[in-house]
C-alpha cells in the first residue's frame, strides 16, 4: 500500500488527527473524519462545492492533498458561525434566499468569506469574478450576490443588526 | 363554451393572507447555511461498505462474458455482482408511478447489462468493498470479452427499414397523431405558408450533488435506502425488482441537493439495495460526476419541424407540426415527454386546423429522460422561433401576431382539453417586454437584440395516472402544529411551502412549523416532486388538512365565544373574535380547551387531480393535464459580431403563478430558471460520438457561472385561479419554458438571421454572420 503518515491539523480551532495516505484528497480526509458539511461536487475542482479556508485562504479541498494540511488550520462552513453567533454571511444568505437545495451554499459562503476579507468594499463585478470558481444550478446566482452586498455592508458597519431582514 | 368564474379565487374564502404571498427565509435555509443539513451521502453507519459500479465506456457491444475473479479476490473486497448473479431478477421499472395508480407504461430495463450493452454509461458490475479505494481497484481488476456492434447513433437513421435494432421490433418507444378540424382548408385560407425546421441538443441536469445513498437491511428484516430521489415511492420498484414484499422496503430522501428531473426515475437506489442484501452490510454509493454524467438520463433532443399557416393579419388557420425525438437506448420516460412536446407544440396558441405526428426513436445513446420542462420546453422553443419568423414573414410585430393567436381561458388547446384557468400571456409578454426598455443602438462591434417568447406549461401529472397526494396536519398541545408529509425538498422550498401554508391557516408562525418530509413510512405519501406538482399536490392535500383542524378549534371555540365560526378568526398565535380581537386567547389555551373537549386535533386529508381517461387515439383529442401556467420571458442580448459571442444584459420573467405561497421562493424559480435556460441556449450541450459522451465534466460542459449573470427581473402576477392551495399554479417548470426562446429570438433579432440549431455557440454565430455577410454581398 501507499506510504501513510500521521496528519495534525486543526479544524474550526480544535485539533484533528487521523492517519492518510499520500494521495489521499483533504476532502476525502476530512468528510472521513465526520466533517460532512464539505461538500463533493466533481473531485476536479471545478464546482467549488468542497471550498474550505485553509490559514485563512480558499482552496478547493477536492485538489488538495491531505498532507498538504498537516500542521495547518481549517476552517468550514460550521467554523464560521451557527443559530446566536451566525457570520453575517449566514445570516444574509437566509434572509435574502440566497439557498436553495444548499448544496452549494457551504462553499460559495467560504469563498464569499474569503472575497470579504480581501475586498470589504466589492462591485457587483467583484463579487461575480470572486464566486466564479462556485457553481449553483438554483439561484441563478442574483440572491447570492445580494447576500454578499448585504453582509458586506453589515461588516462594514453601514446597516443595523437585522436590517437585512 | 361556459367561461368560469374567474372572479372568485380557488381557495379558501375571505382568508385574509398574513403569511402566503409575502417574501420570507425559508425554514429550511437555517440548516443548510450553518452546514448541518445531512444530505443522503453524508450519511455514515458503523461497519458500512463502500460501492463502485462499473459502466459501460462502449455504447454498442455485445458481452462475451465478465471475468470477475481477480476482483474477487482483491482483499477488502464483500461482494461482486453482474448480470449473471441476478439471473431472472435482473430487471427494474423505469417508470414513474409515484402515487399515480393509472395509465402507466410499466417501462423495464436492465439493471446490469446481460448479453450486450446498449449505450456508453450501461452499468456492467457493482463493487461493495471496504473503501472506496479498494472498491475502484477492483473495477479496474474487472475484465469485459467485448464484441463492438454496430450500433445507430441518429434518430432519423434508426427509424429506417434494416437499421440496427436497439428497441422493440423498430425501434419506436413511442408516437402520437392529433388530428383537429380541417388541415388542408386551414392551409388555403392562409395567405402566408411557412415550413422550417429547429432542433435542439442534449442538456444536462448538473445538479451539485451526484446521486448518493445507503442502503441496510434493519433489525425488522425492513430493507431501507436513504437516497438523493426525487421520488420515495420508488421503494415499490426496488421491492419488485429484488423480489420482496412492498412493505419490507423502506425509501427515505433527505434533502436533496437539486433533481431538475434528473433524479426522477430510480438511479441508483436498485444497485445498492442489491449490495445490501449480498452482503447483509450498509452499502454507501456517491456517484462520481463522470458517471453521474452518463447515467440519469439528459434533456432529449428533438427536432420539430413546424408548417404553419397564417392570414396576412396574423390569424394562424393552421399548423402541421412533426415531432421527433432521441430516446437513447431505453425507453425510460420518453413516451410522456414526448407526450407533453406534442401537447406543447403549438405554444400557448389556440389553433383549430391541427396536424401533429410525434415519434420519439431509440438509438444507442444514452437513454434520455425527465428534465425540468420535460419535452414542452423544447417544443415551446421551436413555436416561439417560428413565431418570430412569421411576423418577419408577414411583417407584422411578434407581439402583436401573438395577441392574435394567444389561446384564451374557454379556448379548447392542442387536445381539446378546454383551458378553465386565467390565460393572462397577454398581460405577461407586454410587461416583460416593457421591462427591457429602449433598444440600444448597434456599434462597429456589437449587436443589440431583445426577444420574448410565451409558453403554456402544465402542471400536475398526466390525468389518466389518477394522482393523489396526502398530508397530515395536527396541533400539538402546546399549540405547535405539525405536517407530516412525504413529499421530497428538493431544493425549491417543497418543505418550507407547507409550513407556510400549515402556518397561514392554523394562525401560527411558519417558522414555529415543523414539517416531516421524505419518509414515506412515517408520513403519508404525497406522490413525486416531478411535473411541477410538488406544491399543487402536496399543498392542496396540506391545506385541505389544515383547513379541516381549523374548522374543529374553531367550532369548538364558536361555543366558547358564543360566537359563530366565520366571527372567529387565527393569526399570529392567538385565537380572536374578529370584530373585538382583543376578545380571544393564545392558540395554546384554546388547544388546552378543545383537548378537554375531545377535539379532533389533527387530519389526514387526500387531494386527488381531476382524473381523465386518456386520448383517442386517431385524433389524439382529450384531456391531459389538470391545468396550464400562462407567462412570458423577455432577453436583451448583445452579439460580439466579430466573435460571435453572446451575452445576456437582462433577462425578465413575468408569470401568472395563480397565488404565490412563498413570493421568494418564486422569485427563485424564476431567476435560476434564467441561468438554465441561458445555458440551454447558448452554452450547454452533451458532445456523443457514436453515443460516447465527450465533454463529462464540469470544465468541459459549461453551465453558467456567477460571470454569466445578467441583471434580473422577476414579475409575479396573482389571477388566483390554479388549482393549487390559495389558487396557486405550478411554477417550478413553467417559468423555465420560454427562457431559452427568449434568449434565441433576442440573438435573431441581433443578427438579423436565425440559427435553427441550439445552442447558439459564438461558432455558430459567427458563421451565421458571415453567412449573412456574404448573401447580402451576393445580393
Amino acid at each position: 500500500m501507499s506510504n501513510e503518515k500521521i496528519i495534525n491539523l486543526t479544524v474550526n480551532g480544535a485539533s484533528v488527527q487521523f492517519i492518510a495516505p499520500s494521495h489521499r484528497t483533504l476532502l476525502e480526509a476530512l468528510r472521513h473524519e465526520g466533517f460532512v458539511e464539505i461538500k463533493c461536487g466533481c473531485e476536479k475542482g471545478d464546482c467549488g462545492a468542497c471550498a474550505v479556508l485553509m490559514d485563512g485562504e480558499p482552496i478547493d479541498s477536492c485538489l488538495t492533498l491531505a498532507w498538504h494540511a498537516d500542521g495547518h488550520e481549517v476552517v468550514t462552513i460550521k467554523g464560521l458561525g451557527d443559530k446566536g453567533n451566525a457570520d453575517p454571511l449566514q445570516k444574509a444568505f437566509i434572509d435574502t434566499g440566497a439557498s436553495q437545495c444548499g448544496y452549494c451554499t457551504p462553499g460559495m459562503i467560504i469563498a464569499a468569506k474569503a472575497l470579504l476579507k480581501e475586498n470589504p468594499d466589492p462591485s457587483l463585478d467583484d463579487i461575480k469574478r470572486g464566486l466564479s470558481g462556485n457553481l449553483c444550478r438554483c439561484t441563478g446566482y442574483t440572491r447570492i450576490f445580494e447576500a454578499v452586498e448585504v453582509a458586506a455592508a453589515e461588516m462594514r458597519g453601514e446597516t443595523q443588526e437585522g436590517e437585512a431582514a | 363554451m361556459s367561461t368560469p368564474d374567474l372572479t372568485t379565487p380557488n381557495a379558501i374564502a375571505n382568508v385574509n393572507l398574513r403569511q402566503v404571498g409575502k417574501a420570507k427565509p425559508r425554514n429550511d435555509a437555517p440548516t443548510k447555511v450553518y452546514g448541518k443539513a445531512v444530505y443522503a451521502g453524508d450519511f455514515y453507519m458503523e461497519n458500512m461498505l463502500f460501492a463502485k459500479v462499473l459502466h459501460s465506456d462502449r455504447a454498442s457491444a455485445n458481452i462475451r462474458g465478465i471475468d470477475t475473479s481477480a476482483a474477487k479476490a482483491l482483499s477488502g473486497v464483500h461482494c461482486v455482482l453482474t448480470a449473471e448473479d441476478l439471473g431472472d431478477l435482473n430487471r427494474v421499472m423505469t417508470d414513474l408511478p409515484g402515487q399515480a395508480g393509472g395509465g402507466t407504461k410499466n417501462t423495464k430495463q436492465p439493471i446490469l447489462a446481460d448479453d450486450c450493452v446498449r449505450f456508453c454509461g450501461e452499468p456492467l458490475a457493482l463493487v461493495a468493498a471496504e473503501s472506496y479505494e479498494i472498491a475502484q481497484s477492483a473495477l479496474d481488476l474487472i475484465v469485459v470479452d467485448w464484441e463492438d456492434t454496430e450500433g445507430v447513433y441518429d434518430k432519423f437513421e434508426s427509424q429506417k427499414p434494416g437499421a440496427f435494432n436497439v428497441y422493440g421490433d423498430d425501434n419506436i418507444v413511442a408516437a402520437y397523431k392529433i388530428r383537429k378540424g380541417d388541415i388542408d382548408k386551414g392551409f388555403e385560407d392562409a395567405d402566408y405558408i411557412l415550413e422550417n425546421t429547429f432542433s435542439s441538443q442534449y442538456q444536462e441536469q448538473a445538479f451539485l450533488e451526484p446521486e448518493a445513498a445507503v442502503a441496510w437491511v434493519d433489525e425488522h428484516e425492513v430493507l431501507n435506502i436513504r437516497s438523493s430521489t426525487q421520488v420515495v415511492e420508488h421503494f415499490r420498484a426496488v421491492a419488485d425488482a429484488l423480489g420482496l414484499p412492498h412493505n419490507k422496503v423502506h425509501l427515505t430522501a433527505p434533502y436533496v441537493g437539486g433533481g431538475f428531473g434528473g433524479k426522477e426515475v430510480m438511479t441508483i437506489e436498485v444497485w445498492l439495495a442489491l449490495l445490501a442484501m449480498e452482503t447483509k452490510r450498509p452499502v454507501k454509493l456517491i456517484q462520481t460526476r463522470e458517471n453521474s454524467f452518463i447515467s440519469h438520463g439528459p434533456r432529449h433532443p428533438f427536432t420539430f419541424t413546424h408548417k404553419t399557416g397564417v392570414t396576412k393579419d396574423g390569424k394562424i388557420t393552421a399548423m402541421k407540426i412533426k415531432v421527433t425525438s432521441d430516446a437513447g437506448a431505453y425507453a425510460k420516460l420518453s413516451p410522456y415527454i414526448l407526450l407533453y412536446a406534442t401537447v406543447g407544440a403549438t405554444g400557448p396558441y389556440r389553433v383549430d386546423n391541427l396536424w401533429i405526428d410525434s415519434t420519439s426513436a431509440a438509438t444507442n445513446n444514452i437513454p434520455t429522460c425527465a428534465y425540468r420542462g420535460f419535452g414542452t420546453m423544447q417544443a415551446n422553443t421551436a413555436c416561439e422561433a417560428q413565431m418570430e419568423e412569421i411576423a418577419n414573414l408577414i411583417g407584422m410585430d411578434s407581439l402583436d401576431l401573438r395577441r392574435q393567436n394567444f389561446i384564451q381561458t374557454g379556448d379548447p388547446n392542442t387536445t381539446g382539453q378546454i383551458i378553465r384557468s386565467a390565460v393572462w400571456s397577454d398581460k405577461c409578454a407586454t410587461q416583460a417586454k416593457a421591462a427591457l426598455g429602449d433598444k440600444e443602438d448597434n456599434t462597429d462591434h456589437l449587436a443589440y437584440g431583445h426577444g420574448i417568447a410565451c409558453y403554456q406549461q402544465s402542471y400536475g401529472r398526466i390525468r389518466w395516472m389518477k394522482d393523489t397526494s396526502e398530508s397530515w396536519v395536527g396541533m400539538e398541545m402546546d399549540g405547535t402544529v405539525i405536517v407530516r408529509c412525504a413529499v421530497t425538498d428538493i431544493g425549491a422550498g417543497q418543505m418550507s411551502a407547507l409550513a407556510q401554508i400549515a402556518g397561514e391557516v392554523l394562525g401560527v408562525p411558519m417558522s414555529e412549523v415543523t414539517v416531516y418530509f421524505g419518509d414515506g413510512h412515517v408520513n403519508p405519501l404525497a406522490g413525486t416532486s416531478t411535473a411541477s406538482r410538488a406544491l399543487y399536490m402536496s399543498g392542496k392535500a396540506t391545506e385541505l388538512a389544515s383547513v379541516a383542524v381549523r374548522e374543529n378549534v374553531l367550532t369548538c371555540m364558536a361555543k366558547h365565544f358564543d360566537v359563530s365560526v366565520g366571527e372567529l378568526d387565527l393569526a399570529d398565535g392567538r385565537v380572536f373574535v374578529l370584530d373585538n380581537p382583543e376578545r380571544g386567547m393564545t392558540v395554546k389555551e384554546m388547544i388546552k380547551l378543545c383537548a378537554a373537549e375531545g377535539v379532533h386535533r389533527h387530519n389526514l386529508a387526500i387531494y386527488r387531480a381531476p382524473p381523465s381517461e386518456g386520448l383517442d387515439p386517431e385524433t389524439g383529442q382529450g384531456e391531459v393535464f389538470p391545468d396550464f401556467t400562462y407567462g412570458a420571458h423577455a432577453a436583451k442580448v448583445s452579439v460580439d459580431v466579430d466573435t460571435g459571442e453572446v451575452t445576456v444584459i437582462k433577462s425578465v420573467g413575468a408569470h401568472d403563478v395563480g397565488q404565490s405561497i412563498n413570493l421568494r421562493a418564486v422569485e427563485g424559480q424564476i431567476e435560476g430558471s434564467a441561468l438554465m435556460g441561458q445555458g440551454f441556449a447558448l452554452s450547454e450541450e452533451l458532445i456523443l460520438e457514436k453515443g460516447v459522451l465527450k465533454n463529462g465534466s464540469f470544465s468541459e460542459y459549461l453551465i453558467p457561472t456567477s460571470e454569466d449573470v445578467p441583471e434580473i427581473e422577476c414579475i409575479v402576477l396573482e389571477s388566483r385561479s390554479g388549482l393549487g392551495p390559495f389558487g396557486s399554479k405550478g411554477i417550478g417548470e413553467p417559468v423555465f419554458s420560454p427562457v431559452a426562446a427568449s434568449i434565441v429570438n433576442a440573438v435573431a433579432d441581433a443578427i438579423g438571421t436565425r440559427i435553427f440549431h441550439l445552442p447558439l455557440t459564438p461558432e455558430k454565430v459567427l458563421a451565421a454572420i458571415n453567412e449573412k455577410k456574404m448573401k447580402q454581398a451576393a445580393e
